[in-house]
């Protein structure tokens, strides 16, 4: 398997040794492991403060990782979304108060659990349930990415934007916010990317002849702005008071609680291949933990006394939430399609450092695949020991008052909007978006496809046109062969499946009444 | 809202909002459009020109923003509000001062507007003591100091008082 190779070259990468000049002393140091540790830390601190998500806390330190090797960048910031994926469901539990949307589901047993004075049993059902969805998943990108990528390598560019299509039709058909409102959503994000210099013919459109539009308008300012000013905003609205629950955590209780999860194997598995799904097709970890949880409530024979402190309920939404959010990175690896906003941000940090996400990654660039791969492996063992040693340190994080926390936090947002490109302009843009958040957010409009609109909507533009170009303008090569056509068809069912949906269910549920 | 009874009151309505974000997505939509036109939607010589895209892109964000604005339009039962007035002042109380902050960057660099962005908001909006906030207000934005200029050595927007100190 030349797979398994690769993958312990991987290993030998991320646990390297280099020697790095501190101050002034030569050490030898397994820089990469050290990076990984501060990634997570970071992320859980991210994961915990409200206002900092994981998207835009990635955005903000992407600046920082500019002048680094790749590999050592792409490890810190995905240990960032590990760390932040384990973060979310520590204030779920003790504070009531979801870190991140995806930790909503884990609210409704696990803080009923606190409450009952069984956090330390909820939060390692969490943070083991976390962890085996994430292992999960990156078992079967191990396995699958590699494959998918060769298969994607014969993509030409009717292919490559039916992809994107099908990326796109699955928010609209499958998100829960109403679907024009989504559609709307997106084509903002694409008209955004397409303002400033045209990627093809180099010529300037929709700058209204404003300078500062020339280079256009860069996403990270957008998901700095949309997820942490705007979140803020929401913050302050609904007045957050911090009253959390302690949490008892030992050795005991964590043994005592992996024993009882044992038993839920089946529910673990089920939540596994409900979070890959979900995180492979763009839908996200947040529905999938709520698909999950709404589930295993239906499936369980104590699905009625979910809600109120049942250790499945939060199993179900941990595991699927984890699952989705690692195999996210799935088909951003393979296809260059992220599926989640913080894979797309990871996936413009692989622009910024000059590797062209997609198929040819894993060919030119196997050290930094392989690494990146391992370190997931390593971050999410490093991040489930430290949230399980660390809770009660990590929870007084949030008993800062928000009156402190909340300059900070703008201030880190003005940092980072300023230095993605060292302009002032960006910062102001920053507040703009941040605004515009706040009423999206407010109507049900998704941010999630504007961010990812704006990540691709260059590439998927380009693809657009070069298939128009090898056609002569028609149509019709979206449909010139089997592949193309079967993408796009599938494309076009899940952008009307809430309508197919109905129609089948109506069938169904007439048939019952006429026989 | 004249015709809103309890509503009016506590906050602007729902539908008021989403009808106001929803022209002004139009309005967006409308812009690119123009500009899309102006860059020319046609075939080149070389393929689609630059406008090409942005045209269709445009043609959706419209459609979009019109069927959701006839939707809310014809919505006229709801009473929902959008937000009680009291929780917008607590958003236009981060808001504002954020505002005059980034107005600020640019004349007093990044540092200095930092520290009274903290100082305003501790001593101000939550009423911690002089002491702490005064440690907090200073610190915060001297380790940035040294991680961003010293550390990572990314220059930050700096104002008088960083070239008074020679940097």
């Amino acid at each position: 398997m030349e797979e398994i190779g690769n993958l312990f070259h991987g290993f030998a990468t991320v646990l390297a040794f280099r020697d790095m000049n501190i101050f002034g002393v030569t050490m030898s140091i397994p820089f990469n492991v050290i990076l990984m540790v501060i990634g997570i830390v970071l992320g859980i601190i991210i994961g915990i403060l409200p206002g900092l998500g994981g998207a835009n806390g990635v955005a903000i330190l992407l600046p920082l990782t500019f002048s680094m090797q790749p590999t050592s960048a792409i490890i810190l910031l995905s240990c960032i979304y590990w760390g932040a994926l384990f973060g979310g469901a520590i204030t779920s539990i003790l504070f009531n108060i979801p870190g991140e949307p995806w930790s909503v589901a884990t609210t409704f047993d696990g803080y009923p659990m606190a409450q009952q004075g069984r956090a330390g049993e909820a939060l390692t059902a969490a943070f083991t349930s976390s962890f085996v969805g994430a292992l999960f998943a990156i078992i079967l990108i191990t396995l699958l990415a590699p494959l998918v990528a060769n298969f994607a390598l014969r993509f030409g560019a009717a292919e490559k934007f039916a992809v994107y299509f099908l990326a796109f039709c699955s928010f609209v058909g499958l998100s829960k916010e109403p679907p024009f409102k989504t559609l709307a959503a997106m084509m903002i994000g694409f008209a955004l990317a397409t303002i400033g210099t045209d990627q093809i013919t180099g010529q300037l459109r929709l700058t209204y002849g404003s300078t500062e539009l020339i280079a256009g308008f860069d996403f990270l300012i957008a998901v700095i702005g949309l997820f942490g000013i705007g979140e803020i905003l929401l913050t302050m609205e609904e007045g957050l008071s911090f009253k959390g629950r302690d949490a008892k955590m030992n050795m005991k209780i964590v043994v005592q609680t992996w024993g009882k999860l044992l038993q839920y194997w089946w529910l673990s598995l089920r939540s596994c291949i409900i979070g890959c799904w979900m995180g492979i097709t763009p839908a996200g970890a947040t529905p999938a933990s709520f698909m999950s949880y709404g589930i295993a409530k239906r499936i369980s024979k104590n699905g009625k006394n979910f809600g109120n402190g049942e250790i499945e309920g939060v199993v179900a939404p941990e595991t699927a939430a984890h699952a989705a959010g690692t195999s996210a990175l799935l088909p951003m690896l393979a296809l260059g399609v992220p599926g989640s906003p913080t894979a797309a941000v990871l996936l413009g940090g692989l622009l910024i450092w000059n590797l062209q996400p997609g198929p040819m990654l894993f060919v030119e660039n196997k050290e930094f695949v392989w690494g990146l791969i391992a370190s997931m492996y390593l971050g999410n063992v490093v991040g489930l020991i430290i949230v399980l040693t660390c809770v009660p340190l990590l929870a007084s994080i949030l008993r800062i008052p928000f009156g402190i926390i909340a300059p900070i936090i703008l201030v880190f947002c003005a940092i980072g909007a300023y230095t993605v490109h060292n302009n002032f302009f960006d910062v102001v843009m920053m507040l703009v978006f941040g605004v515009l958040g706040y009423a999206l957010k407010k109507c049900n409009y998704p941010l999630a496809p504007l961010v990812l609109a704006m990540v691709l909507g260059d590439r998927a533009e380009e693809a657009f046109r070069q298939a128009l170009i090898t056609s002569d303008g028609s149509l019709g090569v979206f449909f010139e062969n089997g592949l193309v056509s079967t993408i796009m068809t599938l494309g076009l069912i899940a952008l009307f499946w809430s309508v197919i949906s109905a129609g089948i269910s109506r069938i169904r549920g007439t048939a019952p009444a006429t026989a | 809202m004249s015709g809103d009874r309890n509503s009016a009151a506590k906050g602007p309505s729902q539908r008021s909002v989403e009808i106001g974000l929803a022209l002004l997505i139009l309005v967006f939509g409308l812009i690119i459009m123009a500009g899309a036109l102006k860059a020319g939607i046609g075939w080149g010589f070389d393929g689609p020109n630059a406008g090409f895209f942005p045209f269709y892109v445009a043609l959706l964000v419209i459609v979009a923003a019109l069927i959701t604005l006839f939707n809310e339009w014809s919505n006229k039962e709801s009473q929902k509000t959008f937000a009680e007035w009291d929780q917008l002042k607590q958003v236009l109380s981060v808001a504002v001062p954020t505002l005059v902050y980034v107005i600020m960057i640019a004349f007093l660099g990044i540092y200095v507007s930092s520290a009274i962005l903290i100082a305003y908001f501790m001593r101000v909006i939550s009423s911690f003591s002089v002491l702490r906030t005064a440690l907090i207000a200073i610190l915060v934005p001297l380790v940035t100091f040294f991680v961003f200029e010293k550390w990572f050595l990314v220059a930050l927007p700096k104002g008088p008082l960083e070239t008074f100190l020679g940097y």
